[in-house]
């Protein structure tokens, strides 16, 4: 038993911010209130401190099997543990695809013996993320699946994607889409603009995802199905998603700390600003607030990409894609959106929580009866990022040494205390 | 008070002092060429290391010559017969060219950054001798020198760069050195070579996609080399650039009378130019290849051999020096 005693608590599903006393038992919460008692309960003194459901990260990569050189399912678990989050959501790209039901229980398998939060593995739309073939979705979802995704490599033949939203939809599985057009990506390196310009730098037009995002959305609207759409950076694919929320069409999105913090402009010759979606204009970005502010986006995930020190020492044009991200997540949150007034904290905490809850079809609630998942943070907590320091086996953050007022103080998965800062 | 400059990466965060400083050394640099014994002792004992990582013949035998006739020793790499093919990363492999002892290196690579990148990892001048579509720093001065000497002074030109802008680092070297100085540049070339946005990336830009109203009033044209590998992107007929951009007499004369005519080199008669431009008395084309190693020289001597901004001119000692 644990007694978490005088935390602030947020729960968005319910609208409640009150102090209150929270009761573990085992893998449960079995109460919520006003000075609990839990007779030979551990004690966790929460004053001046939130307690939130516990976090889910809708898109990370974990890299196991197959490049545990960059990280492992141990290694990035730790890593989230560290940034709240009590279940992270694995995409598939790894060495072999998770395209088939072996693979996902291997994930599953390795998690229950080394996580140290919840491993959700999302299964590949198309045998090794081809683009040719549905992968093996039902077996997948059987083995524990609970989403389907090419992750990095976008279905680019609409009628694939016609299909797997069919099918997804059939088996209850959301369709998560990392929007690109590979005749507009062409090779690009960063988001095309001056800057790009400037640093010859091959540029990613904007609507290199837009494009995209609108023919997901014209897909959706034809098979009805669930669509999500990963890494969200422009304000033109914000528009086709609120555009599809409108019509009633079952459409989602998701949006990173780091294209709601940087922008393109804060690009130099330095790999750790290199990412898919590249970081967008000042206006994108401004966007992207307003759409986190206004409900039209759904979660913020981390898209968390480890990739070894050598492979990012490397040109600018031939370093891989992508960055760090569990632990800088949350702080980046308060920071960048809750400090500046421009999302109050319960719909950050939504964000982290009830919000990409929804998008698997899940709750997310402080109440008895409900799994023991709850994140702890601070707002006022004062610390410095040091990538060095991470349980991460990667390194690859422009977040590197970056003070912040706010940070996660202990993450519970299933009544047990993972992390404890 | 004038910096020395630990690398020379590109042109955009030079100042305008900086500029006339390294033009000023070139000087008696151009001078030295026409001497009977090109050598001078002043890097005697120095080596340089020229390492392209891409393929070049003009600029990497430039500074070959610049580096021989400060009396450098040279060390020469190119990608093709190099490590590279076997899959070394570029920190290795510079870190192994640094671990001979080189005094600096001059480097060509086809990633835009790559200089900089090397530069930060390496305690040796830099010299860049073109990165990507990034800059080529040592071609924006010669023409900058070019310029200054034809016309008399650099400042406040009408210049017109002809060409595929958005993938020249010739280009970008040369807007950023002559805004700088106060010119109104105008960029031409078929619409998908010149991007909008390249109109901010210094001040007083202009966009224009009619030859003829580019090269109107112009007092210098800057022809850049359409690079032929890249007519496929997209797919475009020779014949159609030829129509539109190619710099013929005819189009020459709605310049300034004056006018002088640029190109980087080489050159591919037919197609961006002319023949009776390229040879024409405004062409100043022959010019810059000398003037490249003046200015090569001038670097080579305070990047490499470390030469205080106020030291006596080695270009004017006695040249019987040859060793």
């Amino acid at each position: 038993m644990l007694l978490i005693k005088n935390g602030r608590v947020l729960d968005p599903a319910a609208n409640t911010d009150e102090v209150r006393d929270v009761l573990l038992h085992g893998e449960l919460i079995s109460g919520v209130g006003a000075n609990l008692s839990g007779d030979g309960a551990e004690i966790f003194d929460a004053s001046g401190m939130i307690v939130a459901p516990g976090f889910i990260d809708l898109h990370c990569h974990l890299r196991e099997p197959g490049q545990e050189l960059s990280e492992t399912i141990e290694t990035g678990t730790r890593s989230a543990a560290r940034g709240g989050f009590t279940a992270v959501c694995c995409m598939p790209n790894t060495q072999p695809v998770n395209d088939n039901a072996s693979v996902t229980r291997g994930i599953v398998e390795r998690a229950a013996a080394s996580g140290s939060v919840r491993v959700w593995p999302i299964g590949a739309a198309s045998m090794g993320s081809k683009g040719e073939a549905l992968a093996e979705i039902a077996a997948m979802k059987s083995a524990g699946i609970v989403a389907v995704s090419d992750d990095g490599k976008p279905v680019a033949n609409s009628r694939l994607m016609r299909q797997v939203m069919d099918y997804c939809d059939s088996l209850g599985l959301p369709v998560i889409d990392h929007c690109e057009d590979a005749s507009l990506f062409a090779g690009g390196v960063m988001r095309e603009g001056l800057q790009s310009l400037k640093l010859g730098l091959k540029g990613i037009p904007a609507q290199c995802e837009s494009i995209c995002v609108g023919r997901d959305v014209a897909v959706a609207q034809l098979t009805g199905a669930r669509l999500h759409i990963a890494h969200m950076s422009t304000r033109g694919s914000l528009d086709y998603v609120r555009w599809a929320k409108k019509q009633g069409l079952r459409v989602t999105c998701e949006v990173t700390p780091h294209h709601f913090t940087l922008t393109d402009e804060d690009v130099r010759y330095d790999t750790r600003y290199k990412m898919n979606p590249p970081l967008a204009s000042r206006e994108d970005r401004e966007a992207l607030i307003e759409g986190l502010a206004d409900g039209s986006i759904d979660a913020i995930a981390t898209d968390h990409a480890p990739h070894h020190a050598a492979s990012k020492d490397v040109e600018f044009d031939r370093a891989p894609f992508g960055i760090i991200g569990f632990e800088t997540a949350l702080a980046l949150g308060l920071t960048e959106l809750v400090i500046e007034g421009r999302v109050s904290l319960m719909r950050l905490v939504e964000l982290f929580t009830t919000g990409p809850a929804r998008v698997l079809g899940m709750e997310r609630k402080i109440s008895p009866g409900e799994p023991a998942d709850l994140t702890i943070f601070s707002t006022e907590h004062e610390w410095t990022y040091n990538a060095a320091d991470s349980p991460s086996k990667s390194r690859n953050t422009p977040f590197d040494g970056r003070s912040f007022r706010g940070a996660p103080m202990a993450t519970i998965v299933a009544g047990r205390v993972v992390y404890r800062r | 008070m004038l910096q020395r400059l630990p690398h020379l990466l590109g042109i955009e965060d030079l100042n305008r002092e900086q500029i006339t400083f390294i033009l000023d050394q070139a000087k008696p640099f151009q001078e030295f060429q026409r001497y009977p014994l090109k050598k001078l002792a002043t890097l005697r004992g120095k080596t340089v290391a020229i390492a392209f990582f891409e393929p070049s013949t003009r600029t990497r035998i430039s500074f070959a010559t610049a580096a021989a006739r400060l009396g450098a020793d040279t060390m020469a790499f190119q990608a093709e017969s190099s490590s590279l093919k076997k899959g070394e990363s570029l920190v290795d492999t510079v870190r192994t060219l640094e671990a001979m002892r080189p005094d600096g290196i001059v480097m060509r690579h086809s990633s835009s950054g790559a200089p900089e990148f090397v530069a930060s990892r390496l305690d040796i001048p830099v010299l860049n001798a073109g990165d990507g579509t990034h800059e080529h720093p040592t071609q924006g001065l010669l023409d900058a020198l070019t310029i200054r000497d034809r016309k008399g002074k650099l400042e406040g030109w009408n210049v017109t760069i002809l060409g595929d802008i958005l993938h020249s680092r010739v280009a970008r070297s040369n807007i950023h050195l002559l805004s700088k100085f106060g010119a109104q540049i105008t960029l031409c070339g078929p619409a998908m070579w010149v991007p909008r946005e390249l109109e901010n990336l210094a001040p007083n830009l202009r966009r224009s996609l009619h030859v003829e109203e580019a090269l109107d009033g112009a007092d210098v044209v800057m022809v850049l080399r359409v690079q032929t590998e890249r007519l496929h992107e997209p797919a475009l007929a020779p014949e159609e650039y030829i129509q539109g951009y190619q710099l013929t007499s005819a189009r020459l004369r709605l310049a300034r009378e004056d006018a002088i005519v640029l190109h980087p080199g080489p050159m591919n008669r037919g197609l961006e130019i002319e023949s009776a431009v390229a040879d024409g008395e405004q062409s100043a084309v022959l010019e810059q290849v000398t003037n490249g190693l003046a200015i090569r020289m001038a670097l080579l001597y305070h990047l490499v051999g470390a030469a205080p901004v106020d030291a006596p001119h080695p270009a004017k000692e006695r040249t019987n020096a040859s060793d």
